[in-house]
């Protein structure tokens, strides 16, 4: 399916380089010792959004379903996710650099996904069947996913300020971060959001899984196993036992886990991978 | 008849040694008494005079060529030093140079601590002054009007002004990059030396909370709490009320740590989510170092925050080519934009 003669690989192509201009304004903002342009990141991180949200578009018009059927899709997925909450959780809270972070996350995330061809494997039309249920449920876990991607980002900015901090360094990069305090609060409130985005989902595919108990694999307990992981760091955190760099370690080998489950999780859904079929041809 | 021109004389930190500074200043009637003289000397058609402690600067248009040495003798009087001696020390530049040179001035790039910004404040000052003598005329007005915002932009582009460079100052920046906002911050005053109450008053300025003052000799924790609007505790009770500050600023003259590490320990098992930050700004030091080990503690010492003065130093002299070449382009600008002004305003020949 094409939209102005461009088929979706082109425009998820195009959001990337969006990200990476977004990246590279705001590395040669930092290489000149200057603040990283809020303006000019958040429209390139803006623009990028939309061509991604075009090109997802025109996959989920393909798929006829939420573009969500391989690791392609899942990483574009997820992308987008992190990118929609950036656009209201950055124009809140306007953090220092986080525009500049997202934007090289979601650039890695969306290139990554475009130059591994096998991960665009060809799958069936409405993968997740009539049930609307089972398609909100993969849907809202990887928007979770997107959610513990920007909680990633700025467990990752936390580190850096405190070692900048502990270490007295405090020139480049580091003179730019946002606050320790500040970094803290995001963080509580990106895990509370990701923890009740998760447990939305587990609780609408528990109904399924409740029906049809044979499709419980172990790759889907892995995906409980990450939620049941954030939502003890979420509640140590709450009750004080686990904060500051210990919370921000925990966050960020958690993203990296979820990451890392994620083609465990897409293989139990396709034990046999068809070859990958042109770009957004219908299956 | 020759063009008037736009000319600077003084005497700055660069040219003279403190003494002679000292004798220059215009201090009390003296700045009215040389405005009064200026007022009548023959060719001299505005000007403004700019003294502060480092420096004292004429700015004006002569008409004549004989206008700026009148000046110069009429200072010299003034100032009771004979003409030798100043022209050792003397500063005259003319036109577009002393147009980049006022440029300089007022972004800080002439300053002994290179991109204060006091120095802009005492510009508009000394042209306002001028104003309100009615000293001033459309050239001084362009060029001073132009200078303010040259001097903006310098900032702006460069990184001249960036990082603090008094131990105070830099006290506060490293608490915002802890807390970000330091109103909800609660600070704790150990010691009641100078040092110890600028630092508390630097906080005060960028608005923290809640303040206590606490020092070996009561009374001398409550004179200063008064002073900075604090609560005065026993030295005493600090271990106790250790964990309801977020800053503490150490200053004491004792001989030992007066904060040790296993107080910090104690205090942050209340507090784990909250970080503390200690700035010890004694000698012997009043902090125990291994208290920087704990986690979400921070620690720094007057030699770290003198070393980020020097760096934060060096770093705005680094920048000082760049706003350099910055200024000169807007000079150039202004300059001819005067000279317009000039030869519009000179009497037609013949």
């Amino acid at each position: 399916m094409n939209f102005l003669g461009l088929g979706d690989r082109t425009w998820l192509w195009l959001a990337g380089a969006g990200y990476l201009v977004g990246f590279g304004l705001g590395t040669a903002a930092l290489l000149r010792d200057r603040r990283d342009p809020p303006v000019g990141t958040y429209l390139t991180i803006v623009a990028g959004f939309l061509l991604q949200t075009i090109g997802l578009y025109l996959r989920g018009a393909a798929v006829k379903g939420c573009p969500i059927g391989n690791l392609f899709e899942i990483f574009q997925f997820t992308a987008w996710s992190a990118i929609a909450l950036y656009l209201v959780v950055g124009a809140t809270f306007r953090l220092s650099l986080f525009g500049y972070f997202t934007s090289c996350l979601s650039a890695v995330l969306t290139l990554v996904s475009l130059t591994v061809p096998g991960w665009d494997a060809a799958h069936r039309i409405n993968a997740f069947g009539d049930t609307p249920w089972v398609a909100l449920h993969a849907t809202l876990a990887l928007f979770s996913y997107g959610v513990f991607a920007l909680l990633a980002l700025t467990s990752g900015m936390y580190l850096l300020q405190t070692y900048s901090l502990k270490h007295k360094r405090l020139h480049g990069l580091f003179s730019f971060l946002p606050s320790i305090l500040e970094l803290d609060l995001i963080s509580v409130r990106l895990l509370s959001v990701g923890v009740v985005v998760m447990t939305w989902s587990l609780a609408i595919g528990s109904f399924h899984w409740v029906q049809d108990l044979a499709s419980v694999n172990p790759p889907k307990l892995i995906t409980a196993g990450i939620w049941l992981a954030y939502l003890a760091a979420l509640l140590l955190r709450l009750g004080r036992k686990l904060v500051s760099q210990r919370l921000a370690w925990t966050c960020l080998a958690l993203f990296i886990a979820a990451l890392v489950s994620l083609p465990l999780v897409n293989a139990s859904r396709h034990p046999v991978t068809p070859p990958a079929a042109p770009a957004g041809t219908p299956i | 008849m020759s063009a008037p021109t736009f000319f600077l004389l003084g005497a700055s930190h660069h040219t003279a040694p403190l003494e002679l500074r000292e004798q220059l200043a215009l201090a009390g009637e003296k700045s009215a008494a040389l405005r009064g003289a200026l007022r009548t000397l023959p060719g001299l058609r505005e000007f403004a005079v700019l003294n502060t402690c480092n420096r004292v600067e004429i700015y004006g248009l002569a008409a004549e060529p004989g206008a700026v040495a009148g000046l110069q003798a009429a200072f010299c009087d003034l100032s009771r030093l004979d003409a030798a001696a100043f022209a050792r020390i003397r500063l005259e530049l003319h036109d577009q140079a002393a147009v980049q040179h006022l440029l300089e001035v007022a972004a800080g790039l002439d300053s002994q601590v290179v991109g204060e910004t006091e120095i802009l404040g005492q510009v508009k000052a000394a042209y306002a002054a001028a104003q309100a003598a009615g000293t001033t005329g459309p050239v001084l007005n362009r060029v001073f009007q132009k200078t303010f915002q040259a001097a903006k932009h310098v900032r702006t582009q460069t990184a001249i002004g960036e990082g603090q460079i008094s131990v105070a100052s830099i006290a506060v920046d490293l608490a915002l990059k802890i807390f970000g906002d330091l109103r909800s911050c609660r600070v704790l005053v150990l010691g009641a030396g100078e040092i110890g109450e600028k630092t508390a008053r630097a906080f005060r300025s960028r608005e923290a909370g809640a303040m206590t003052v606490a020092s070996r000799q009561f009374e001398h924790a409550a004179e200063l709490a008064r002073a900075l609007g604090a609560r005065p505790i026993a030295l005493e009770g600090v271990p106790a009320a250790l964990a309801d500050f977020d800053v503490a600023v150490c200053s004491t003259a004792s001989p030992e740590y007066i904060v040790v590490r296993a107080v910090v320990a104690a205090a942050m098992r209340r507090r784990a989510a909250q970080p503390f930050f200690f700035i010890d700004l004694a000698l012997p030091r009043n902090v125990d170092p291994a208290v920087a080990d704990l986690e979400n503690v921070f620690l720094y010492n007057l030699d770290d925050l003198a070393e980020i003065a020097r760096d934060n130093l060096a770093q705005r002299q680094s920048e000082t080519a760049r706003a350099r070449s910055l200024l000169a382009a807007k000079a150039g600008a202004l300059w001819g934009q005067v000279q317009e002004r000039l030869n519009g305003s000179r009497p037609a020949p013949g």
